[in-house]
Parts: C-alpha cells; structure tokens; sequence
C-alpha cells in the first residue's frame, strides 16, 4: 500500500499538519510500510463477527447533564493556560477572513 | 541492610511502622539517588523536593503522635510525566505541552495523596506515552541502568529507570501496548497493566482511551498489589471505570505453591527471529512454574498474531481523534505566542503551524495514519475490519481461559537495544510490543516478572490473566518470584 505524494499531502491537510518539504518523502515511505503492516488484517475472514468497540462490555453509561461548578483556584489554573486573553476571554483568530 | 532508597514498599513501610527510620530520612536517601545518578541516567523531568520533604515531614509528625501509617503513607513515588498533578508542570514529554501546568490532580493522584504517599517528581517517556524505548521524548534519552548505552524501554521509560536505579521506591507508567510491561522487563522490574477501566484515566494525558491504563512499576509483586490496590476503582469521572470483584483483590497466600493452578503457553508467542537467550530464560521461569506445582497445557491463540496490527489501526484512530485538541488556542504551544502576529493569517495556519511545531515525529506519524484509516471511504476496510479482527482475539482468550487460568509468555522478543538502533525505522520499533499489545486489545491485565538475564540484560516473563483476575496474576507471579528469591 504505497501512498503518494498528493495523498501524503492530503492527509496531513485533514490532520491540521503543515509539513516540510523534506518530511513528506520521509512520512511517505514509513506510512506506506505501516499500512503495508496492517493491511495484513484483509486476509482475514471477519464475515458475520461483531466488531468490539467496548472491551469490558459497558454500554450506555450516562449521567444527569448537570453543570457542576469547580474550584475557583482550578478555574484561575486553567485561564492561566490560555495562550493568549484579555481578562478572563480566550482570544485567537476570526473565524471568517 | 540496604540502603533506605533501596527498600521495597513493604520493607519501607515495616521501618516507618517502628520507627527504624523517617519518611523524610527515606525521602532524602531518594532525593540524594537522583541528584547522585539521574544526570546520567535521565529518568526524572521535574524534581518536587521541596514538596516531597514537607509532605514527608508531615507524615512523620503523625507517626510521632502515634499514628500507625497506611500501607503507602510516608513512602516516596515517581510519576510518569502524563499524570496530572495540580500546580505541577505535566509535559507528556512532548513540546506542545511544554509549559503546561495542571490545574487538577488525576484521580490516582487524588488516591495516592489521599493514602499520604510522597510525591518525588514527574518521569520521563516517549511524547504522549508513544514508543517502545523512551528515545521519543523531546526533552531527554532516558537510559537502561543495567547499561547506559541501551534504552530502558518505553514508553514508562523514566518510570521504569528510576526504580531500577533505586531512585524512587516505585513508580506510575501508564500502558498502551506494551508501556508498563515493556519497559519493567527492560529494566528488570516488575510492571502491571490492571484489566481496561479498573483504573480511573480521569487526568491521564489521553492517547488511545480504549486501551490506556494506568499501572504500578515496583521492584516485587507484592509491591505491585498494594499499589494497584491503592489506585484501583471505580470513579464518576471516567464513564469506562469498573469495579474489581472482591476476588480479583485477595492477597495470594505464600507457600502454598500453584498446586491447582492450570497455566497455558501458546505456541504463537515463540516465533522465528525471538531472541534464543531470551526464549531459554523464559522456558526456565515455565519449569519453575511447573516445579511449583502448576500444570503446564500448551494452548494455542491464533490471531494473536493479528494482535499488532489491530492495534496499529484502533491506537492511531484513537489518537487522531484524541490529539485534535491541541489547537494552539487554549492551552500548550501557540503560535500566536511564537511568531509575530504577521505570520498567522488565518484559524487553519493557527492549527498548522502550532501543531507542526509542537508535535514530534511520532505523534505526527500516528495521527497522519488515523486520519487516513478514519477518512471516507477507508474506515470500513481499515478501522471497522480492526474491530472485528479484536473480537476474534478477544474470543482466542476467552476460548484459553476456559482451560487454563492463566497464560505465561515472554515480556518482549529481546532485552533492550542500543540507544539510536530502532529510530530510523518505526516498524521495527513497533514490533518490540509484539507479546504485550494483545492484552491491551482483550482489556485483560497481565504483568512482567524478572525471569534471570539474557546478554547481561533483563528479561521479563510476563503473566496473563482473564478480566478482573488480578488475583490470578499477583498469585502466579508471587509464587514464581518468592520461589526464585528464596533459590
């Protein structure tokens, strides 16, 4: 399953990557080998078998959709996190150009 | 006697129970390792000294007025750097985490606290837990104490070194595929991966949730159970968290051998190109088994071989999704902080360039392959087919498990590698996670047990049980430890 440049470039475009000219070859050759690997998984024979998307078996947790407040300290922890604000407002880019 | 930083969980807590020694005099015999030995061997990215002495010494006042300490209270710890700890710098190793700062505990810091354990600093591993030999850290080359020109194994790189090097009395990893496991065979310690949701992820760095899970790297099995017991349980945070049945916590009685206890060896883990050291070893740990009084029924597990490459589909779907949250906007590495506002026009080079320059190698690599097994038109043949082939390994071990009670294994194909041998070529990496990945898939635990050496180097004989029967694990390789202890 060798891929090409313009799938490559692609991928990382849906992945929000920005790559470099010369990783692209790099990226190219080890992804192509890893689904080389797993394209192993064709020869299988997966007719009429379940697929698992939950090992222990749990299904539907739910919870009230209550809002729960946290700590003030927790909250100030996490404004200090943001890259960029003007008092407690996160502040980036417009959405439209 | 050894040295106070040289004691396991039991022997330190037996000392401070009698008051032989201070938390704060074992705590400063750890504080001294480190700054004695980690400038060579790198476990450690940040160091809390201060926090770890004053918590000591408030310990120590409460066994002073008399207060007879919990299993882990006064005793010192090392976290892998992927665990949230509240005012505590949490970088999963990589750069886009760089400066981040917790502003939470995880739920097994919050239990650990809770059971008075001594915090000594945060460990290092491959960026966002991904690697098999801690090389993919962007910080710091972790180094394998029994040789400092191989790896430690990964990606609970640092956490394995550091308890083979006698800096912490244990140690947190987390394990994916392999993390724990892997890396405590490398370095000869023991390592547990708990059954998937025994452990709470809640502030856990995610990778891939449908199989991280947080486990103990201690220097006994017995060290491994009380830790696991501490940290174990359900918890509202994370919705996939079960309990243990009040069988799978039973303390496994010494001495009374494995007289009832079936064990399998499937036939598919002993394949062409596997270390023969490392095989003769572990078919000596087997005998040992069998002399202890086990029954030893070879079994086989066919699409066992299929394990890996599920893994390389389910993990990096997992991940793909799981990592587009670090967006350069509300937390970690930004370039609208990096770079001249010029030269960010729009929200999408935001994403681009934060991303780019914050992600290494491996995370890149591990995303790009889920976005492409997740993309239309491919997920049916790539991501659903992985989790149909998953039933069937879950079904090769439910079908085992009606024979035999547990499954012994070697840890990994071969003892560690040279720093640098692997990192050209991913493939190659992966494979070194070909006997641990499965159980991550099955969601059943297992541990790695030091079974002698192979080239000078560790060797790991890893033990596999059902879902919830820790109790099976701790027993076996109990039993198997005490009976080569005792040699």
């Amino acid at each position: 399953m060798a891929l090409t440049k313009a799938e490559v470039l692609h991928i990382a475009k849906l992945a929000r990557l920005e790559l470099k000219e010369e990783e692209v070859e790099k990226f190219r050759t080890q992804l192509s080998e890893i689904l080389e690997y797993v394209g192993q998984l064709q020869k299988v024979d997966t007719a009429g078998i379940e697929p698992i998307s939950q090992i222990t078996g749990l299904q539907n947790v739910v919870r009230e959709d209550l809002v729960r407040g946290c700590e003030p300290d927790v909250r100030d922890a996490m404004l200090e996190q943001f890259p960029k604000r003007r008092g407690d407002l996160l502040e980036t880019l417009g959405v439209f150009e | 006697m050894p040295k106070l930083n040289e004691l396991t969980i039991t022997a330190a807590h037996e000392g401070l129970k009698q008051k032989e020694f201070s938390s704060e005099e074992l705590t400063r015999a750890c504080l001294s390792r480190i700054a004695e030995v980690d400038g060579k061997i790198g476990a450690f990215l940040t160091v809390l000294d201060k926090e770890a002495i004053a918590q000591a010494k408030a310990v120590d006042k409460n066994i002073k007025a008399g207060l007879i300490p919990g299993p882990l209270e006064g005793i010192p710890v090392a976290l892998k750097d992927n665990m949230l700890v509240q005012g505590v710098k949490c970088t999963a190793s990589s750069r886009i985490l760089e400066n981040y700062v917790a502003a939470y505990d995880a739920t097994v810091v919050t239990k650990l606290k809770r059971a008075g354990a001594v915090i000594l600093g945060k460990t290092n591993n491959d960026e966002f837990a991904m690697g098999s030999s801690g090389e993919n850290s962007a910080f710091k080359v972790t180094k394998n104490p029994h040789d400092p020109e191989r790896v430690p194994g990964g990606s609970s790189a640092g956490s394995a070194a550091a308890v083979a090097a006698h800096e912490t009395i244990y140690a947190l990893g987390s394990d994916t595929g392999g993390s724990i496991r892997q890396p405590a065979a490398l370095c000869g310690v023991v390592g547990l991966k708990p059954t998937y949701g025994s452990v709470s992820r809640y502030g856990l760095i995610a990778m891939s949730s449908g199989l991280d899970i947080i486990g103990p790297l201690t220097k006994t099995v017995e060290d491994a159970r009380i830790v696991f017991d501490a940290i174990r349980g359900k918890d509202p945070m994370d919705a996939t968290t079960v309990e243990l049945r009040e069988s799978g916590i039973m303390n496994y009685e010494s001495g009374v051998g494995l007289k009832d206890v079936r064990i399998g060896v499937p036939k598919e883990y002993f394949i062409d190109g596997m270390d023969k050291e490392t095989e003769a070893r572990v078919r000596e740990g087997i005998a040992q088994l069998k002399k202890l009084g086990a029954q030893i029924v070879e079994i086989s597990l066919p699409y066992s071989p299929y394990a890996l490459a599920v893994y390389y589909i389910l993990m990096p779907a997992e991940v793909s999704a799981n990592l587009a949250r670090y967006d350069g906007i509300r937390y970690g590495y930004s370039e609208l902080v990096h770079s001249p506002q010029s030269s960010v026009h729009s929200l999408l080079e935001l994403y681009e360039k934060s991303r780019s320059e914050g992600f290494g190698d491996e995370p890149k690599r591990r995303i790009m392959i889920g976005t492409y097994v997740l993309s239309a038109g491919y997920a049916d043949a790539y991501y659903k087919k992985a989790q149909a082939v998953r039933t069937l390994v879950k079904r090769d071990f439910d079908e085992a498990f009606l024979k035999v009670d547990c499954i012994a294994t070697p840890t990994t194909p071969t003892p560690a590698w040279l720093i640098g041998e692997k990192m050209d070529d991913p493939l190659s990496m992966y494979l070194a996670d070909i006997y641990t990945v499965s159980a991550n898939i099955a969601g059943i635990p297992g541990i790695s047990v030091p079974c002698g050496k192979a080239q000078g180097l560790p060797v790991g004989l890893q033990i596999l049980a059902p879902q919830l029967r820790e109790d099976v694990v701790f027993r076996v390789a109990g039993a198997y430890e005490q009976s080569r202890t005792n040699f």
